[in-house]
């Protein structure tokens, strides 16, 4: 049976053409981008080539605002740590519960060892920013705010240009961890007040092992890797090429997908979300119904436990994943959903299921076809769910 | 994904006896939905030769915990209640080929609601239904009579294991200390009893709570040299009254220097001897003291984690940073 994939904020299959392009410069175009000889050059002006690509996806004004990293989680640090040392006299940061550790575990430990006070803003039980405790956190003190544009989890998006204004008129730095925004939905930010953001090659079709961090030109930036002239200064180390290339010619392809994915990756996404609500009782779906990726989908499931689920649809030939404790060795439910206030009888059943271009209709059909009778036994062995009658009626889904 | 033994995922899959036992004389009830999982043990017990004929089992919680409970019911039948007793988490966990480490707390599940169902058919009170004792974990809704149950029958000596087995400590963490307290003291009385060497036992200090909250996994039960702050020992020979006993090392001479380093090595001899090992003092050299490891320490693949023991608990004791070499047979 054909394996159905439904898991792609965790990682997405390297496009065919991606790996065509990059392919050369592991072998022929072997060079070093900084050499002055031939093999050199020519490299040299692929990866020119690859940061004009992207610079076109992430609409900036130029293309020295590309810094090339390792991946997400290395473009968050490094802009954390910037935005501290390059702002005298300031010393707090702003950030929300819902981060990816990426960001949250970096502002505890800057926390932890005195170098910063961090402001952690809410959510409301759609996962929505509490501005109002945005607005007062920031202060002259700030240095920087760090909201993600898009949520892992759930995909609820934040209302990022406007959330930078903000701070931009506190006279702080504003970085945005775009890594499961990029390529889904349109991003422009010339004439933002984003200084940096954050992107992942592996989230849209290009290898894992390559990333960027955008900033803003005349953005104070200090290194996080110093040792070498690479990315202007900003990054020393000599280039990923391969990596490059690949990340440049992924964002051609999700400039030419995101009509698609805007369509009909959402309407697969909103199909298997009806589909599910209208086939199984007491579930719903977590995050902003009215701004959301149109590729993820994160139901609650009452009664059931997500391990159990997950452990089901992997025996179907089902990629998802599971917002539950048991899956990651942890013992409390994803700290997303708890920041959302998700009930402790919804938060341990949520499933997450995430499109991409690759996904087909049928993938959907198989999830119909498989989840209602995984429910079935799995409530049948529960102990509370016969006991759910009042619980159903008092129950109000998201979507009515 | 956890790597679960095929017997788990048959009985995960496949659960046998799962369902409402209508005729059920005994029922016990364990966990709540707010911990992740919950099950409800119903046995059919023969009120004259007390052997349970039918147990069948509801579970809410994730793969190994429905396995551990089907197990559970496929272990009891059959048995008379004293036999069925007497069953412990780790035979439940035995039956199925093991369970992950993080995962036994699944199998505790499954001996606590045995107990609970077995006072519920002799009329009794479960005495734990978590209100024995203080309520420790907030989180789980664990209390220190569980905890003291699950480090007595599986010999717990860490705090790693004590939330592996029990939950406890897994969430917010603020109950580390009276958590800790428990572990300490529970390990103490084993010693007593003779159930525990005493260089096993958990020592108070020994666990770090903030190393604990980022690694939640348990640690191998490898042979290791506890990195607890030290107990209280003989002063170390000093040179003159005066001198405080901690951070006295700068006016130590070398040959003090030299007792010291040899007197913490003899100290943790024994605790390596335990474990078919040994070490010995082959020669100091300004801050890099030479030891030969032998035995058992010969080979194994944590003879690093041993030297990096000794080395903290060196450098503990001196106050000094020192860096330990470990040599061969013939010297260096």
């Amino acid at each position: 049976m054909r394996p159905v994939y439904l898991d792609n904020n965790a990682t997405t299959k390297v496009d065919p053409r991606v790996v065509e392009a990059m392919l050369p410069y592991f072998t022929e175009q072997f060079g070093n981008p900084s050499s002055i000889h031939e093999f050199g050059a020519r490299v040299g002006g692929a990866v020119k080539t690859a940061r004009r690509q992207l610079q076109m996806l992430l609409g900036a004004e130029h293309d020295h605002e590309i810094v090339y990293t390792s991946g997400g989680t290395e473009s968050d640090n490094m802009a954390i740590l910037s935005a501290l040392e390059a702002m005298p006299g300031r010393d707090e940061i702003i950030t929300s519960k819902v981060e990816h550790p990426a960001v949250l575990a970096v502002c505890e430990h800057l926390e932890k060892i005195g170098r910063a006070k961090v402001h952690v803003i809410g959510v409301d039980s759609l996962g929505r920013l509490d501005l109002q405790a945005y607005r007062d956190a920031l202060s002259p003190r700030t240095a920087l705010v760090s909201f993600m544009w898009a949520n892992n989890e759930t995909g609820t998006i934040f209302p990022i240009e406007g959330l930078a204004e903000m701070a931009k008129e506190a006279g702080a730095l504003f970085h945005t961890d775009a890594v499961q925004a990029v390529g889904k939905v349109p991003i422009t930010l010339k004439g933002s007040a984003i200084d940096m953001l954050s992107l992942s090659g592996h989230k849209l079709h290009a290898p894992k092992g390559v990333g960027a961090l955008y900033v803003k030109r005349g953005t104070r930036f200090k290194p996080l890797m110093r040792g070498g002239h690479q990315e202007r200064g900003r990054r020393a180390g000599t280039e990923n090429t391969p990596g490059i290339i690949a990340l440049g010619k992924a964002a051609v392809l999700a400039l030419d997908y995101m009509a698609d994915e805007q369509t009909r990756v959402k309407a697969m996404r909103d199909r298997l979300e009806k589909g599910i609500l209208q086939r199984i009782p007491n579930c719903f779906v977590n995050g902003d119904p009215n701004d959301r990726l149109p590729n993820t989908c994160n139901v609650a499931f009452e009664y059931v436990e997500g391990e159990a689920i997950l452990l089901h649809l992997t025996r179907a030939g089902i990629a998802a994943s599971s917002g539950s404790a048991c899956t990651s060795g942890s013992l409390e439910p994803s700290h997303v959903l708890r920041a959302m206030n998700i009930p402790f009888t919804a938060a341990h059943g949520s499933i997450r299921f995430s499109f991409s271009r690759d996904s087909v209709d049928d993938d959907v059909d198989r999830v119909l076809e498989t989840l209602p009778d995984i429910m079935d036994k799995l409530r049948a062995l529960s102990p509370f769910w016969a006991g759910a009658d009042q619980a159903a009626k008092d129950f109000k889904p998201v979507y009515a | 994904m956890w790597d679960y033994t095929d017997k788990v995922k048959d009985y995960f899959f496949n659960p046998k006896n799962a369902g409402v036992l209508a005729e059920a004389n005994g029922v016990g009830e364990v966990g709540a939905i707010s911990c992740g999982d919950a099950l409800k043990l119903m046995l059919k017990i023969d009120t004259i030769t007390t052997v349970i004929t039918d147990a069948r089992f509801q579970t809410f919680g994730c793969g190994s915990a429905i396995a551990s409970s089907s197990a559970l019911t496929e272990l009891i039948v059959g048995k008379t209640i004293d036999e069925a007793l007497k069953i412990t988490n780790q035979d439940i966990a035995d039956f199925l080929g093991g369970l992950p480490p993080e995962k036994m707390h699944c199998s505790v599940m499954g001996y606590e609601a045995l107990q609970a169902a077995i006072a519920n058919f002799r009329g009794e009170t479960w005495s734990d239904d978590h209100e024995e004792g203080a309520l420790i974990c907030k989180c789980f809704g664990v209390d220190e009579g569980m905890v003291e149950r699950a480090v007595r029958m599986n010999k717990l000596t860490t705090m790693d294991q004590v939330t592996a087995y029990t939950k406890a400590g897994g969430g917010c963490l603020t109950c580390f200390e009276p958590l800790e307290g428990v572990l300490a003291r529970v390990n103490a009385e084993m010693v007593a009893e003779g159930m525990l060497s005493e260089h096993e036992a958990y020592r108070l200090g020994a666990a770090d709570p903030v190393a604990l909250k980022k690694k939640p996994s348990v640690s191998a039960n490898a042979t290791m040299i506890p990195l607890n702050p030290l107990p209280p020992t003989r002063p170390a020979a000093k040179t003159s009254p005066l001198d405080p006993a901690v951070g006295a090392a700068p006016a130590m001479t070398n040959l003090q220097r030299i007792r010291l380093i040899e007197q913490t090595i003899e100290d943790l001899r024994p605790s390596l001897k335990a474990d078919g090992g040994d070490c010995e003092l082959v020669d100091v050299d300004g801050n890099t003291v030479f030891v030969r490891l032998s035995g058992a320490c010969v080979g194994c693949q944590m003879a690093s984690v041993t030297v990096a023991g000794i080395q903290q608990r060196l450098s503990t004791r001196l106050g000094i940073p020192l860096r330990i070499v470990p040599v061969g047979k013939n010297g260096h």
